[in-house]
């Protein structure tokens, strides 16, 4: 687990695409459970966010998709240091700030700002509009007393409201209206980092698609990357260039949208897809199968052995259990942790991770995990070879 | 207002054909809120129908009215302040007509309802086998035990594991996709001709939400039920309804077969639907197309076609049409028992010529079972 | 459940320990020394120096507290000296385990002052628990049923009225009139159980126990009726209605059991504060209950009486806490611990 940034374990290649603002390795989340005796010890952990490593490059985003309780909100509370990890680093600019004390975080909060999912419970319901979005600049003292309404005003016509409700409370706008609120004030201090934690799935449907086009506005305009978590896989892929799939704390699939929604390798980032219901799909004739996956997702606190997602996977093998797969390289901007990784109706019968399936590592090379970012060489899976671009 | 509603209603729902009103017909609803403000019209003269064994999505936004007219059909509203008028024809009886006590009486017998968030509509203190036998005993003459195996007997049909350790269970023990499973569970359990399900996987996960869907099919196919399943995502309506009523501001506005609405769409509402919902499969660097504005008050309603200050297309209707003279639901160029409510003139052309290709981008993206067979 | 209990208990009993020792500091920190009070009016200095020395007030506050811990321990005597002991052994007073002091003002330990009013300030407690209660969530229900209309504002309108109105002016109202003048009731006198038997005992706790039930029932009235009105609009009693559940089932099964929780943890902390005496009530009736001999003990600065009254209070306050925690386990499957 490494403390500092400075020597990064992978070392990045170059010409590997733009160099990340986030470069998140292992990350570590487990939150303590409390015995009920009379004196009260640590008994277990919720295992909520468990060794994840991503990167956003500068000015991109990122999605991380995943069900509820799968560890990506927490992922991004992490990110913003509204949570102090359990482990893991989180590289940002070139530093670590994971085991930032409070005082050295108060200049990053410029840098990082978060957008929530309910418009409505994150505004300030006593304050007005103005005092809400231009808070940021009087606490960290960007401005003058002067300067502060010209720049809310800015920001106000920036996000699509009218510069003259700056005294208005939040109670007299719509939801959509109060998201664009959530977003002006995101943007005051001129974040290089957005997380958005489901940004529009409190809204009403035709008012999502103009608060995803505002992001895309504001992304291209002031160069901001983002972190998009999300449940909605549509719009992750329409937000989003490079996507992670969540599940119980841990990265199953990452990879540019392209391969990921059209050539997914993970059985469940193919059963994730398959649910979700196609309008242009059912409008021409019927809908297509589906993969059903039993069950529910099982307790973080007592997670599978091996692969997690095991016990409601339906290509799942005794080796699942014994080994955990490595979240491997398998394409130029394609990873997955899976044994058997592989296209849908096509998965391969021997594990790919360079084990037999008893578990046992056969005479090839063991794959590892990589690191946050791409590398230049992957494994090919059809010829279980390492190869290039 | 809307006087060619009653009959249409007649004519509408595919089953009813010659034989009369079919299960369900709802005419002329109205359904009004007196405030100190002002009346708020949350239903303003609705009308369907439908067949056992059928499905009727009914699609909107908050605010337009959905499921005002859904608890409405419940008799929910009774003992509010609303002022009802109109017909709803049950199995041929009006359930507006009928007494507190003798629709009470209907309630989760003949008509039953699913709420979207199940955990919230389930009381947290009594265990959910609890529940779900009131909902047996309030309707037939059994003791507990007996209501009680009832109840273990419905939870295993809608598929929770273990029923007869479950059932004692309270709802925050079970997960998500299960209270909604338990729900379903006390909403079928005296058998309903009619199930009301009010955004019953809003709330779920999308492989949650695609187990409760698949059951709901099933189980519609053994009890044949007629469903209305009320939602603002097209694609549960894509893969769940046979009919599909659009709502805006009150008012049904785009009303017909599902695929004819998918495909056809005759109302720039539903364009507006259709086009600011990305797709899984379509391109990526294709621009959302969003409806501009914001959801009308129903307070104060726009004059005319209340969709008017949100409509991109009203310049191609002569006059000020939209602003002035509210549309009638007249039948679309399609055929059918496919209505819509708007001025323009050809309204099937202005899709084909200018709606598609603005959406066309989307719809090139390549589907994407041909790359996972 | 039981280790929580226990948990729950030895917090508590630190509790105790702080709240003694901070009682102790305060009382020293004030002007006044307690001594003079104890030695009487005409008192020279040697004669204040002595008495002090004899209950210990020249020891330091921690000492004293000290002390007074071990006192509730083990028992202690007073005065707490040998000599005497061996000289005049009457007038040395024996304090056994639980000892809580012992008044110089009363001459006597103020275990023995609690035994007195301890029975007269439960008895007018329990018996208007019972009527705010009752009358409090019967009219606050009836009061939520017909909101809006004419009957509940009346309700409502009410409960104000003698919400306002302070509780010793209600109760010279009945003493003076209801009592005295019109001679409906007798004057109430407080009569155990063991002197009058049940019937006595209740005749002379009403008046004063309504007096104190009118200020809780009206607050009570209020509460109930916003929690059932707030329960009300909750989803699960829409699926009770769409279930076909009748009506005032609705309302006694699924809203009153949601809005009785809140309800549950005032009740708790109010009874047990008032367990602790009724101050204004017991004066105002000459009731001689624990809350008479605060006041008492107040205006003679009676030092051990007073740490006594808070270390008691404080105890009733922390076991209502527990039992109200259990009470809501019992309720509320979602707080039972598994």
């Amino acid at each position: 687990m490494s403390t500092t940034s400075a020597a990064p374990k992978h070392a990045r290649p170059s010409g590997s695409g733009v160099e990340p603002i986030l470069s998140v390795e292992d990350l570590q989340m487990y939150f303590p459970v409390k015995s009920r005796g009379v004196i009260r010890r640590t008994i277990g952990h919720v295992q909520a966010v468990d060794g994840v490593s991503f990167e956003v490059p500068k000015g991109g985003s990122l999605g991380l998709v995943g069900e509820s309780g799968c560890g990506k909100s927490t992922t991004g509370r992490l990110i913003t240091r509204l949570y102090k990890p359990t482990g893991g680093s989180i590289g940002f600019e070139g530093e670590d700030i994971a085991g930032f004390s409070p005082r050295q975080l108060m200049p990053l909060r410029r840098e990082i700002q978060m957008i929530f999912q309910d418009p409505a419970t994150s505004l300030n319901p006593r304050h007005t509009v103005g005092q809400i979005i231009g808070a940021p600049l009087v606490i960290h003292k960007i401005t003058g007393k002067d300067g502060v309404m010209p720049r809310v005003k800015e920001l106000l016509e920036i996000v699509g409201l009218n510069p003259e409700h700056v005294n208005r409370y939040p109670h007299e706008f719509s939801g959509g209206q109060r998201q664009r609120i959530g977003i002006a004030r995101a943007l005051t201090l001129q974040p290089k980092l957005l997380v958005a934690d489901e940004p529009v799935s409190a809204l009403d449907v035709s008012i999502q698609a103009q608060v995803i086009n505002l992001l895309q506005d504001l992304q291209r305009e002031f160069d901001i990357a983002f972190l998009f978590i999300a449940h909605d896989l549509a719009i992750v892929r329409h937000f989003c260039p490079e996507i992670a799939v969540m599940y119980l704390g841990k990265i199953v699939e990452v990879a540019d949208r392209e391969s990921l929604y059209t050539r997914p390798l993970h059985p469940y980032t193919q059963a994730l897809l398959s649910a979700v219901p196609d309008v242009r799909q059912a409008a021409v004739g019927g809908r297509r199968e589906r993969i059903r996956l039993q069950g529910d997702v099982p307790s973080p606190i007592n997670p599978p052995s091996g692969c997690r997602f095991r016990t409601r996977c339906p290509i799942a093998k005794d080796v699942c259990a014994k080994v955990e797969p490595p979240l491997m390289q398998v394409g130029p901007r394609h990873k997955v942790a899976c044994h058997f990784a592989g296209e849908l109706g096509h998965h391969p019968a021997v594990p790919v991770t360079g084990i037999d399936v008893e578990g046992a590592a056969t005479g090839g090379t063991v794959v590892e995990s990589a690191g946050p970012g791409f590398e230049d060489t992957w494994l090919d899976l059809s010829t279980g070879q390492r190869t290039g671009a | 207002m809307s006087s060619s509603t009653p009959t249409l209603a007649q004519g509408v729902g595919t089953g009813a054909g010659a034989s009369g009103t079919p299960f369900l017909s709802v005419r002329d609803l109205k359904v009004h809120f007196p405030t100190p403000d002002g009346v708020v019209k949350a239903t303003d003269g609705l009308s369907f129908g439908l067949e056992r064994g059928r499905t009727l999505g009914i699609v909107g936004e908050s605010g337009s009215g959905k499921s005002v007219s859904s608890s409405t059909i419940l008799g929910l509203h009774r003992g509010s302040r609303a002022m009802v008028s109109g017909e709803i024809l049950l199995d041929g009886t009006d359930l507006l007509s009928l007494s507190d006590e003798e629709m009470r009486l209907r309630r989760g017998r003949e008509v039953s309802m699913i709420f979207q968030d199940p955990l919230s509509a389930m009381h947290p203190y009594y265990t959910v086998g609890n529940q779900i036998a009131e909902a047996y005993r309030v309707h037939n003459d059994v003791n507990r035990k007996q209501a009680r195996a009832r109840a273990i007997e419905m939870l295993d049909r809608v598929g929770i594991p273990q029923p007869d350790r479950r059932v004692d269970d309270y709802p925050h023990q079970y997960s998500g996709g299960m209270r909604q499973r338990a729900m379903i569970a006390m909403g079928l359990i005296n058998d309903p001709g009619l199930l009301i399900a009010d955004e019953p996987t809003t709330a779920l996960d999308v492989t949650v939400q695609a187990q409760i869907l698949d059951l709901l099919q099933d189980l519609q196919k053994e009890f044949n039920s007629a469903i209305v399943i009320i939602t603002h995502d097209l694609g549960v309506v894509a893969e769940m309804a046979d009919e599909v009523l659009v709502m805006y501001a009150g008012r049904c506005v785009e009303y017909g077969p599902t695929k004819q609405i998918l495909t056809n769409p005759e109302m720039p509402y539903t364009w507006g639907l259709l086009s600011s919902v990305p797709d899984v499969t379509g391109d990526t660097d294709a621009r959302l197309v969003p409806i501009p504005g914001n959801p009308p008050s129903l307070l104060n309603p726009p004059t005319g076609c209340a969709f008017h200050p949100r409509c991109t297309y009203r310049d191609k209707v002569p006059g000020s049409l939209c602003t002035t003279d509210l549309p009638e639901l007249t039948p679309a160029k399609s055929g059918g028992f496919h209505v819509r409510r708007c001025h323009l003139p050809d309204p099937a052309a202005v899709y084909a010529e200018e709606v598609v290709p603005e959406m066309q981008a989307d719809m090139t993206g390549e589907p994407i079972e041909e790359t996972e067979k | 459940m039981f280790a929580y209990v226990i948990r729950r208990l030895f917090v508590g009993v630190i509790m105790l320990l702080v709240m003694s020792l901070v009682t102790f500091l305060l009382f020293f920190a004030g002007p006044l020394d307690p001594a003079r009070f104890a030695c009487g009016k005409n008192c020279s200095e040697a004669q204040q120096a002595q008495t002090s020395k004899a209950l210990g007030f020249d020891k330091s506050p921690v000492v004293q507290w000290s002390d007074f811990v071990k006192g509730v321990v083990t028992g202690r005597q007073f005065p707490d000296d040998p000599a005497l002991r061996k000289a005049a052994p009457k007038l040395v007073t024996d304090c056994p385990t639980g000892c809580l002091g012992y008044s110089v003002v009363s001459t006597s330990t103020v275990n023995k002052e609690f035994k007195e009013a301890i029975p007269v300030s439960v008895s007018i407690a329990i018996f208007a628990f019972i009527m705010w209660i009752i009358g409090g969530v019967l009219f606050g229900v009836i009061a939520a049923l017909f909101k809006g209309r004419l009957l509940d504002r009346g309700i409502v309108g009410i409960a104000l009225v003698f919400f306002a109105f302070p509780t010793f002016f209600i109760g010279q109202l009945f003493l003076q009139f209801v009592a005295i003048k019109w001679r409906v009731f007798e004057v109430p006198d407080y009569m155990s159980i063991a002197e009058g038997g049940i019937g006595a005992w209740a005749y002379n706790l009403l008046l004063p126990a309504f007096t104190l039930a009118l200020f809780y029932m009206a607050g009570y009235v209020r509460m109930t009726r916003a929690f059932v009105l707030e329960s009300m609009g909750e989803d699960y009693l829409r699926t009770a209605r769409a279930k076909g559940v009748r009506q005032s089932r609705v309302l006694f099964k699924h809203a009153l059991r949601a809005a009785l929780t809140p309800l549950v943890t005032m009740a708790g902390l109010d009874f047990a504060s008032l367990l602790g005496g009724a101050i204004i009530t017991e004066t105002v009736f000459n009731f001689n209950g624990l809350g008479k001999l605060a006041v008492v003990a107040v205006n003679t600065y009676d030092l051990p009486t007073l740490v006594g009254l808070v270390i008691l209070l404080a105890t009733f306050v922390i076991l209502a806490n527990i039992v109200v925690d259990i009470l809501y386990a019992v309720i509320d499957p979602r707080v039972r611990v598994g």
